[in-house]
């Protein structure tokens, strides 16, 4: 670990990409993200990559199917809109096991929506926003320094389970810095023999999606399962914070997972016994965590900044063994800190 | 008797029978960017894109390291196969609905790019996979599933000249039409695509080959029929030559 620089959140995103051995980025103009193809344009050259700057979303999105299946690390990023154009790809590259990292620095929707930074896309990242029976590894960084770390673990775990990797990010924790701690650069890839590179002295290789027999079809939706089932076993991450003797638990992730902290020690400065449950990765969804709190804790509130999404995962788990509340706000307009303060004083009486 | 070989399947195509209909030209057109593949000797080197639309199993009948594309996205994805492989050989293989329609955005910006690779672009003005629809290739009158009445330039416009629009750019190294429908014209367009893979080798950029096919299934006509279709009909609108060659 070197010592510490200042850095935005999308450049931390785009440096870690580089660290993690992308060489390969493909993408298109949007705000809040752009300061991520122009980080790329400055320094994927020296780093002896490739930058290009596509005709669409769907373009780019479309390079990084062509570049990943050649076996190169690769990636775009977008925010919600653009994310919604490159979908049917999306949903292509996990029916062809190819790894990739997709950033979405979300903002406000629907629609064209506003340009601040919002939590409104978790169900189309983890419910599956384009089309078919596929899921996305979807990791969700709250600060700079997660921004730069998920995007290295990203590539891994991409590369790991052969499959599509999507960051969850918004638009405060893109725009907004801090200092980052910058790891050594990652210098052990894996063989790639699926890769579409010639079929110099072996048969040939193939990246296909398309099945025309049915049975066929359905054979490879249960090897997809089967790999789902793999990564949810293996690659849940959450962290716990003061849960131990919570009456009542804060769910959020990203920049809301930031408020719910501060709230959280706000009230635990009056005595109140509030703690925090931050999914890390939002599919896996630590379901089992919230299903064990649920048999001990008065309630659950679950915070976002949205018209209320992840809370239905939170519900689902809890199953009806504790009350869920919500406290959100949508359209990229910031929760504020008193009026989750103000939620939870009523949630425990106070 | 000493027996000598005078014809053979090209190494790089597999012994799969095809599953295009009588007097289709896909056939052949295969064969031909099979042939130059060999006539290179770079088949060990060579990544194809299949497109979608009849040609989408191409991915079974190309003996070559093969990526299937989404409907369109063809020369977006080759962008990044040779952005990925840079000395790999690599080719696009594409129907008119896919190339001249859903795709039009990618094979402009691929072609304005002077991305080096070849796009083989099969013309047979009409969609056939989903059963004979008007494609933006269709011609004036032509009946097709969605225009019975024959194509109303009132409502479809006219169709467009991919070749002739493809040439305008800077970026493309080689622009042509050719069609299959002739032992000669048959000659001429293994010539064209193999000059276009030559020139890829060489690295001068995007090279576009254009090839006029037939549809006997949708056009309602037979296979001999077809061919003759081609010269009354197609190359009166669609005439061969090269557009562009640097």
């Amino acid at each position: 670990m070197s010592e510490k620089i200042l850095l935005k959140g999308n450049e931390a995103c785009a440096m870690g990409a580089i660290l993690a051995g992308c060489r390969h980025y493909f993408g298109y103009p949007i705000t809040p993200q752009t300061e991520i193809p122009e980080y790329f344009a400055k320094h994927m050259p020296e780093a002896g990559g490739v930058f290009l700057q596509a005709e669409s979303e769907i373009a780019a999105i479309s390079m990084v199917y062509g570049a990943a299946a050649t076996g190169r690390r690769a990636m775009t990023s977008s925010s919600s809109p653009g994310i919604s154009l490159k979908q049917e790809t999306i949903s292509t590259l996990s029916a062809g096991d190819l790894p990739c990292l997709i950033v979405n620095v979300a903002r406000g929707g629907p629609g064209l929506g506003c340009i601040q930074g919002a939590q409104s896309d978790y169900f189309q990242s983890v419910k599956g926003g384009g089309h078919g029976d596929y899921r996305l590894l979807t990791l969700a960084p709250n600060s700079v320094q997660e921004m730069m770390d998920l995007t290295i673990l990203g590539f891994e775990l991409a590369d790991k389970h052969r499959n599509p990797v999507l960051i969850l990010s918004d638009g405060v924790v893109g725009q907004m810095m801090e200092p980052v701690s910058v790891p050594e650069p990652v210098t052990s890839f894996p063989e790639k023999p699926w890769a579409a590179v010639g079929a110099k002295g072996r048969p040939k290789n193939i990246i296909n999606t398309l099945h025309l027999n049915a049975a066929v079809c359905e054979e490879r939706n249960r090897e997809l399962q089967a790999k789902y089932k793999r990564i949810a076993d293996a690659e849940l991450r959450y962290e716990e914070i003061d849960t131990q003797d919570a009456d009542l638990v804060l769910v959020a992730y990203g920049i809301s997972s930031r408020i719910a902290l501060t709230v959280k020690n706000r009230a635990r400065a009056e005595g109140l016994k509030v703690g925090v449950l931050r999914p890390i990765t939002l599919w896996p969804f630590p379901t089992e965590a919230l299903r064990r709190l649920a048999e001990r804790v008065k309630g659950f509130l679950a915070i976002e900044q949205s018209a209320g999404q992840m809370v239905e995962d939170v519900r689902l788990a809890v199953e009806g063994r504790a009350p869920v509340a919500f406290h959100g706000r949508s359209g990229g307009v910031m929760i504020q800190l008193d009026d989750v303060e103000a939620d939870v004083r009523k949630l425990l009486g106070r | 008797m000493e027996e000598k070989l005078v014809f053979s399947r090209p190494e790089a195509l597999t012994d799969m029978p095809t599953h295009y209909c009588p007097g289709c030209h896909h056939g052949i057109i295969h064969r031909l960017v099979a042939e130059v593949i060999d006539e290179l000797g770079v088949r060990e080197n060579t990544v194809g894109v299949a497109s979608v639309g009849c040609s989408i199993l191409a991915y079974d009948y190309f003996n070559v390291d093969m990526v299937g594309a989404l409907h369109g996205r063809a020369p977006a994805v080759a962008t990044g196969v040779k952005r990925g492989r840079p000395d790999s050989v690599v080719f696009t293989y594409q129907g008119d609905g896919d190339l001249a329609a859903i795709g039009t955005a990618e094979i402009i910006h691929a072609a304005a790019r002077g991305e080096n690779f070849t796009v083989v672009f099969v013309n047979n003005a009409i969609y056939g996979m989903t059963g004979g629809q008007m494609a933006p290739t269709t011609l004036d009158g032509q009946r097709t599933q969605t225009s019975p009445a024959g194509r109303d330039p009132h409502l479809a416009g006219h169709p467009l000249r991919m070749s002739e629009l493809i040439a305008t750019l800077s970026g493309p190294s080689f622009v042509t039409r050719t069609a299959v429908n002739t032992p000669a014209r048959i000659n001429q367009t293994r010539k064209a695509i193999k000059k276009a893979f030559e020139l890829q080798l060489a690295g001068r950029g995007l090279g576009f080959v254009e090839v006029l096919s037939t549809c006997p299934t949708n056009w309602g006509l037979g296979a001999v029929e077809s061919g003759q279709w081609v010269d009354s009909h197609m190359i009166p609108y669609y005439p061969l030559g090269v557009f562009k060659e640097d």
